[in-house]
């Protein structure tokens, strides 16, 4: 089985989130950044199923140089090859446009990402590659289970679960749960560096959307405090006061 | 050029998104002086999709056949996009729901439209100009997005506008979409539903828990309380990976992210993570043994205090407000 795990490259999870340039820039100074969580669930559920000569995963990200140390840790990982798409990326419709263009004629048995990616939170290119390359999608899948060429996967509704099969080839955009996040080990670290990193340079894309300016949520008020012993005073500050009871 | 939206139910009724998004485009409509089509799949009762009209739709679009009773991702986006066009409908509006994060990018890329999506709040349009606010960066953020695309798609978050009734009536029209047998490459075989819960993200009041209830043998004050509340249970990461709840009650970056109208921490110390996904909701209240604990610098009322001691008190008052 041919795998492709779509990566992006997003600022950790712990970062406080500020702007540049009158608030039309992200500020990167001091951000560290990371593989995005998702897409860390979808690589390690691709190295699980292609564990033990099964398959074999590539993963494919859409960045400038810089985006190389999170690649070769996908690599570290337990990726076999990857490919960086020489661009910034611009927005989910540039991106997916990029990887679905690269795997057009790769014959991908199945390609992952994540959910969404933790900056954009677009949840969008999983759907648009499948829609590119004219093959089913899921988004938002809670657990992945390949036989042979058929796939069952479970996908998060509104108050449930849904479970769906489908024929390979398909798109799945993964959430929690679907693997364990895999822990690069010591030999991963060092075969990593070995291991092939393909840059293509990206065709052009038509833009259909761009961010104008970016703004921080206001500060909350500070917290009333009720007493352990007056949690009654809680309930009518709720009815009351918030009005939300 | 109406605005056109596509409503989703669950078994034949509308889910409460239906009535937000049909809500939220009668405010577009009303302002840009247009009218608002809804588009709904599945079977749902005539008089059901008639009611839609109570909310600012002036035409509703039946789609119902067997083929489509449940949910088929390709197979839908192609009927709604084929909707788009029959209509002439310049906006698509849908619900930014579990479902409608599959749906929207499929139906944007088919008509080369821009997508916002994660949308907060109403458009402002000018002339060929639609701008909107939408998250970002996991609800430590926002941004205005400027969509330039002919056609353009707005996904809203559920709960993000009030539902209105503006009165009115539906007129309900069969619509025959052009079924490609391509798009049923997926199948439902089964779904699962929790049907005496509260779903999570379109709940109004949800009731949270942590590390701090020490074990999922402790969940019962947490779901009597929400029991009471009619709210919706959620949990901590920490709390899904160790197996003590399921992963779809997971708020937070890395989880669902939710706006309800109030929304009670219980034994939960607010790292970033957690507040990324839960600080959009209107009322927050915290209850955590540590005053230093850092959820009560976003909280509106917070108790110092221990779980156990303070959820069961809780608990009571509020059935003694209730009467019940
Ligand atoms: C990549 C990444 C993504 C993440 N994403 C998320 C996410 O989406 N959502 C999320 O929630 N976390 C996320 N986390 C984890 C996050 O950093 C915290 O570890 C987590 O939120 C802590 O959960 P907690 O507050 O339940 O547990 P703890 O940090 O252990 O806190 C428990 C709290 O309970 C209080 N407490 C203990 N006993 C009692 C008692 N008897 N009475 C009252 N109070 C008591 C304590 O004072 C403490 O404040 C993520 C972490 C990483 C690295």
């Amino acid at each position: 089985m041919k795998i492709l795990v779509c990566i992006s490259n997003v600022p950790d999870t712990t970062s406080k989130i500020t702007f540049t340039n009158d608030n039309t820039a992200f500020n990167t100074a001091g951000v560290q950044f990371i593989i995005n969580p998702y897409d860390e669930i979808a690589l390690s559920k691709a190295v699980e199923l292609a564990e033990g000569g099964k398959g074999t995963v590539t993963v494919i990200n859409v960045g400038d140089a810089s985006t190389d140390a999170t690649i070769r840790k996908a690599l570290a990982i337990g990726a076999d090859s990857a490919v960086r798409i020489n661009s910034v990326p611009r927005d989910a419709w540039f991106v997916a446009n990029q990887i679905a263009a690269y795997a057009k004629d790769k014959a991908f048995d199945l390609i992952l990402t994540g959910r969404e990616s933790i900056d954009y939170n677009g949840a969008q290119v999983a759907a648009i590659i499948g829609e590119l390359l004219h093959i089913p999608s899921v988004s938002i899948a809670k657990k992945v289970e390949v036989a042979s060429d058929m796939v069952t996967v479970e996908r998060e509704i509104e108050g449930g679960k849904e479970v769906l099969t489908a024929k390979l080839p398909l798109v799945i955009g993964t959430a929690e749960g679907v693997a364990e996040p895999k822990i690069p080990n010591m030999r991963g670290i060092m075969s990593a560096r070995s291991k092939p990193l393909d840059v293509v340079e990206p065709f052009s894309v038509e833009l259909l959307a761009h961010i104008v300016n970016y703004e921080t949520p206001a500060p909350r008020g500070t917290v009333k405090l009720v007493d352990a012993t007056e949690v009654e005073k809680l309930v009518s500050l709720l009815h009351d006061e918030a009005k939300v009871i | 050029m109406s605005i056109l939206v596509y409503v989703e139910n669950t078994d034949g009724k509308f889910k409460k998104s239906a009535f937000e998004v049909v809500s939220y485009a009668k405010s577009i409509a009303d302002n840009i002086q247009t009218d608002v089509v809804a588009i709904s799949i599945g079977n749902v009762a005539e008089d059901e999709l008639a009611a839609l009209g109570k909310y600012g739709a002036s035409k509703v679009l039946n789609v119902n056949q067997e083929q489509l009773a449940s949910f088929v991702n390709q197979a839908y986006a192609s009927i709604i996009a084929e909707a788009v066009k029959s209509t002439g409908s310049k906006l698509l509006v849908l619900s930014n729901s579990f479902s409608g994060k599959g749906l929207a990018p499929r139906i944007a890329a088919k008509l080369e439209a821009g997508l916002a999506d994660g949308v907060l709040e109403l458009p402002h349009i000018t002339d060929d100009k639609l701008t909107v606010k939408k998250t970002a960066f996991s609800n430590k953020a926002f941004a205005t997005l400027e969509l330039t695309s002919d056609i353009k798609v707005i996904a809203l978050s559920p709960n993000a506008y009030e539902i209105k009734e503006t009165g009115g009536n539906a007129a309900v029209e069969t619509f025959t979409p052009n079924i490609d047998q391509l798009d049923f490459s997926t199948m439902v075989k089964e779904i699962v539903r929790a049907t005496d819960k509260v779903s999570l993200p379109e709940a109004e009041i949800v009731v949270s828990a942590g590390r701090g209830l020490k074990g999922p043998e402790n969940w019962g004050m947490i779901e009597e309380l929400a029991d009471v509340l009619g709210a919706a249970t959620a949990c901590s990461k920490p709390v899904s990976d160790a197996g003590w709840r399921p992963h779809s009650e997971h708020v937070g970056q890395t989880g669902i992210v939710v706006s309800p109208n109030l929304y009670i921490a219980i034994g939960i110390s607010g790292a970033i993570q957690h507040l990324a996904g839960v600080s959009s909701s209107k009322t927050i209240v915290v209850i955590n043994k540590d005053p230093e604990a850092p959820f009560f610098k976003v909280a509106d009322y917070g108790i110092v205090g221990d779980v156990f001691d303070i959820v069961p008190k809780l608990t009571q008052a509020l059935k003694a407000y209730k009467g019940i």
